[in-house]
């Protein structure tokens, strides 16, 4: 008994921190998806209005396939990226601390500065990025400013912030794979890339796993590129759901259509969590 | 976990040894392996291996420096260079004249004093109320177990299956007007220090540490007549220090770096944290000053990556891993 009294003690200041933060805003969060309110008048329930209302929105279409379209190109290019530069880390015997560090220094940058000094970068006529394209004696590019180019100039950005995060957690696993099991592939007979795929990918199998689902969960709440590099434009090319949703809440003073967005967002994410969970619980046991 | 960073230093297989008789051709220096990859040794240190090897390095080196080093180096010397300069077509490698101007402005204009100290205030208090409360949390649920505490545990481990963007609105309506009590903390430190407390990931860091903790260790104190907060304060914190080290510079970290939480809650400009400040002035400022202070916002994160390096990349596979 006493000791029940003590413990909650000692838990009350994370209780009420979670139910403020976090347990109470994820049912508001349903609710509010389903009400309309203006924070005035007692709050009314209209069903399924809101999700109408957002489905009908000429930017939602756009921006659930650009969050799809930035995800996937976001995987191509941090993805498989990385673990091919973990590879070559690994192998190398010099510079290893100089290139891990190096590799790292971009995700300890503000995302913020990333993306203002992206911003500069693609200015189309005195921005690093055309000036080295005409160096090379290449056509310069609209990047943001162009339908075809905007998107894929946001995963650009997303990429060279992130791709230090993927590269060491690769590392550290190949680090774990035990070199008696490359002698023995090469006693008989594989040769590197034989190596790589029947050895390295089956002992890395879980922790590849486990950050492909991290990353589609992680590149699916884009928010600060759009926000800070196009407003979502030019022509909706990259507006992103979670951007479409601080639109609805701060721009459009619709918050329950912002909330509507939310929860179908929270739903698509809480699909690949729960394979997370499931992937890493099976890790343990 | 946090080993699984460290590059062993010593080798798994000990060297050959050194001294042997001199060689008859001046020696090749060899590649040394530290540990068995996937390239053998002996291959490694074939004629045709050698020559890959280097060349493999040396376009490592030199993309890695180009893709991640140059950047950088773009931005703090490009904040040094004046306006005219900076839109000069070719741009000069090398600023044509060397001037702090820039700097001194942002720092000026931008007031970066008092966003760099909000931020600081912002990250300090949060690493605070995150050890204060989740160190105590995690002990409770860890060596307490009182009733309920596996169900208390569950639901504070379900906040990780929730990316904290998509209750971002709600959360934030509940900042503005706390349930029950009525109180509007926008613009005010605690709408960042007390969300920051509510981290199911850093419970799940503590509790699992705590829980290797042997348990005949803290039964000794208990019969010597310890309370669970003396034990807690001079047995278990004294021990965990590692992992203390891994939850305060993620929390810090992760507070200096945020952006969309505090976009939403900290609108005052006299509160802005220093992320946010600079990114709703930058289009107002010219370009060489908004670059310098791009520049002064980032020393702040790069210099703690260099002092706890360890620390951030054991926090990094502790994270990922086994979240």
């Amino acid at each position: 008994m006493r000791r029940n009294v003590t413990a909650y003690g000692f838990l009350c200041g994370a209780l009420i921190c979670f139910a403020f933060f976090s347990w109470y805003p994820m049912i508001w969060e349903v609710v509010l998806s389903f009400q309309q309110t203006n924070f005035v008048d007692p709050p009314v329930w209209v069903g399924l209005e809101n999700f109408v209302t957002v489905f009908e929105d000429a930017a939602f279409g756009p921006a659930w396939k650009n969050t799809v379209m930035f995800t996937v190109l976001a995987l191509v290019f941090g993805y498989g990226v990385p673990f091919v530069v973990a590879l070559v880390l690994n192998e190398l015997r010099h510079a290893r601390a100089y290139l891990r560090f190096v590799v790292y220094l971009p995700v300890m940058l503000p995302p913020a500065v990333g993306v203002l000094l992206f911003q500069w970068f693609y200015e189309p006529e005195y921005g690093l990025f055309n000036q080295v394209l005409g160096f090379f004696h290449l056509p310069a590019l609209d990047w943001l400013n162009s339908t075809d180019t905007a998107l894929i100039s946001l995963v650009v950005v997303s990429t060279w912030m992130n791709l230090g995060t993927g590269t060491l957690i690769y590392l550290a696993a190949l680090q774990t794979i035990p070199g008696e099991l490359y002698e023995a592939a090469e006693l008989d007979g594989a040769g590197i890339l034989k190596r790589i795929w029947h050895v390295t990918i089956p002992q890395t199998k879980l922790i590849l796993l486990v950050m492909l689902l991290l990353q589609i969960v992680a590149t699916m709440q884009v928010f600060i590129e759009p926000f800070l590099l196009t407003g979502g434009g030019p022509e909706n090319s990259t507006v992103s759901v979670v951007y479409l949703m601080y639109q609805y809440a701060f721009n459009f003073g619709n918050i329950n259509g912002g909330n509507a967005l939310g929860v179908m967002l929270m739903i698509v994410l809480m699909v690949f969590s729960a394979i997370y969970l499931r992937v890493s619980r099976e890790d343990k046991s | 976990m946090s080993n699984l960073t460290v590059v062993s230093k010593e080798p798994r297989r000990p060297a050959p040894p050194a001294a042997l008789p001199a060689p008859p051709k001046r020696p090749r220096r060899k590649i040394r392996q530290e540990f068995r990859t996937v390239v053998s040794p002996h291959q490694l240190n074939s004629r045709r291996g050698r020559a890959v090897y280097w060349s493999v390095l040396t376009v490592v080196v030199v993309s890695f420096t180009a893709a991640f080093v140059f950047p950088l180096y773009w931005m703090i010397t490009g904040a040094m260079k004046s306006t005219e300069d900076l839109v000069q077509i070719p741009p000069t490698f090398l600023p044509p004249q060397f001037t702090l101007d820039a700097y001194a402005e942002a720092w000026e204009l931008m007031d970066l004093g008092l966003l760099l100290g909000n931020t600081a205030l912002y990250a300090g208090g949060a690493w605070l109320f995150t050890l204060a409360i989740d160190v105590t949390a995690a002990y409770a649920l860890s060596k307490l177990r009182p009733v309920l505490g596996k169900l208390v545990l569950a639901l504070m481990l379900a906040t990780l299956m929730i990316p904290p963007m998509v209750i971002m609105l709600p959360a934030y309506l509940t900042v503005k007007d706390l349930p029950l009590l009525g109180w509007d903390l926008l613009n005010t430190p605690w709408a960042i220090w007390l969300p920051a407390a509510a981290n199911g990931f850093n419970i799940f860091l503590l509790k699992r540490f705590f829980d290797s903790i042997p348990r005949e260790l803290l039964e000794a104190a208990e019969i010597d007549g310890a309370a669970p907060g003396r034990i807690l304060w001079s047995i278990v914190i004294p021990i965990s220090r590692p992992i203390l080290g891994v939850v305060s510079i993620l929390t810090v970290v992760n507070v200096w770096r945020d952006f969309v939480w505090p976009l939403l809650v900290l609108t005052d400009s006299e509160r802005m944290s220093v992320s946010i400040g600079i990114a709703s002035l930058s289009s107002q400022m010219p370009q060489n000053v908004l670059i310098a202070s791009l520049v002064i916002a980032s020393i702040p994160t790069i210099v703690v990556f260099f002092l706890f390096q360890r620390h951030i990349m054991a926090g990094l596979t502790a994270g990922s891993l086994k979240g």
